[in-house]
């Protein structure tokens, strides 16, 4: 239950962080542990197939999407 | 005076929602076809993860539309983006020896781990979608690792058709055989082996190609054309 609360905080600071930082590869990776820690609350809360969706997709192609959208545009924002 | 109309009838919203939600139980099933799922869902379809039962069998047809969805998906982004980068060479760095040593020795890993995931599809949580998704990332790592390499792109859209074909193809002959589309043809077979539940693991290994390569030329489209 404490690991629980505990992981339930880190994705609150790292949404909150997602939306605050200037810096946008850094949000990109704020969002992506928003979604990796959200993979270990499906696989806690025991439904392990959506887990394993939400790792694949949420935390790695579409960070990977992001990245390469900055890539091309700009990496801070004003 | 629209001031005092539009809070009245935001009271009478309130009110009337209020009243139709307090004679709903909480924390009771409300429904019959939840508790036949998980108690029937074995002997009736022979996929002993219900989730993939529900997925294919039960609800077999809105799978159908999901993959269509991402089909058109795929397809809009690649009208999009192609031809966006005609005539522009850029140069690519190397990626670093520590870099492409762990492509090398993961990739064939990931590729092995998503087949797997949907092959036992209908037996162990995971299915098409999450196994196509594990072998879009393998492919993502590839082009983080190994810059050099690319993907076949008629290879995957080859893959890609032949799997929405092989899809709509069995449900066809659910018609034929069953009577209804994607009727379960096919004998059940004893739950938990790996030949079972009938017509469910061809179309789960279907999805599983379809939804990698389709992701894979995503990544494709996006790294080379924008």
């Amino acid at each position: 239950m404490i690991l629980v609360s505990f992981l339930i905080l880190v994705m609150l600071i790292g949404a909150v962080a997602a939306c605050i930082f200037k810096d946008l590869l850094a949000a990109v990776i704020a969002a992506a542990l928003v979604s990796l820690i959200a993979a270990i609350l499906f696989y806690m809360l025991q439904a392990p197939d959506v887990a394993m969706a939400e790792a694949a997709i949420g935390a790695a192609l579409t960070a990977a999407i992001f990245v390469i959208a900055i890539r091309r545009t700009k990496r801070y924002e004003e | 005076m629209r001031r005092v109309l539009s809070i009245l009838l935001l009271l009478v919203l309130v009110v009337g929602i209020s009243l139709s939600l307090a004679k709903i139980p909480f924390g009771v099933t409300k429904t019959k076809v939840g508790r036949h799922y998980v108690d029937q869902g074995v002997r009736e379809t022979g996929a002993t993860n219900i989730v993939t039962s529900v997925v294919l069998s039960y609800r077999g047809f809105d799978t159908l539309g999901e993959v269509t969805v991402l089909f058109i998906s795929a397809v809009g982004l690649g009208a999009v983006l192609t031809g966006a980068a005609i005539g522009k060479k850029r140069k690519v760095r190397a990626a670093s020896v520590i870099l492409t040593t762990g492509c090398r020795l993961l990739f064939p890993l990931i590729l092995t781990f998503g087949t797997y995931i949907f092959v036992h599809g209908h037996l162990t949580p995971g299915g098409g979608f999450q196994g196509g998704a594990i072998i879009a990332s393998g492919f993502l790592l590839v082009y983080l690792g190994c810059r050099e390499r690319r993907i076949n792109r008629t290879a995957s859209s080859v893959t890609e058709s032949l799997g929405g074909l092989l899809f709509v193809i069995i449900g066809l002959l659910g018609i034929t055989l069953g009577g209804y589309f994607l009727s379960n043809f096919l004998p059940k077979g004893v739950p938990n082996a790996l030949l079972s539940a009938g017509i469910i693991p061809i179309i789960y290994i279907a999805i599983g190609f379809k939804v990698g390569s389709e992701l894979a030329s995503i990544i494709d489209n996006l790294i080379e054309e924008s």
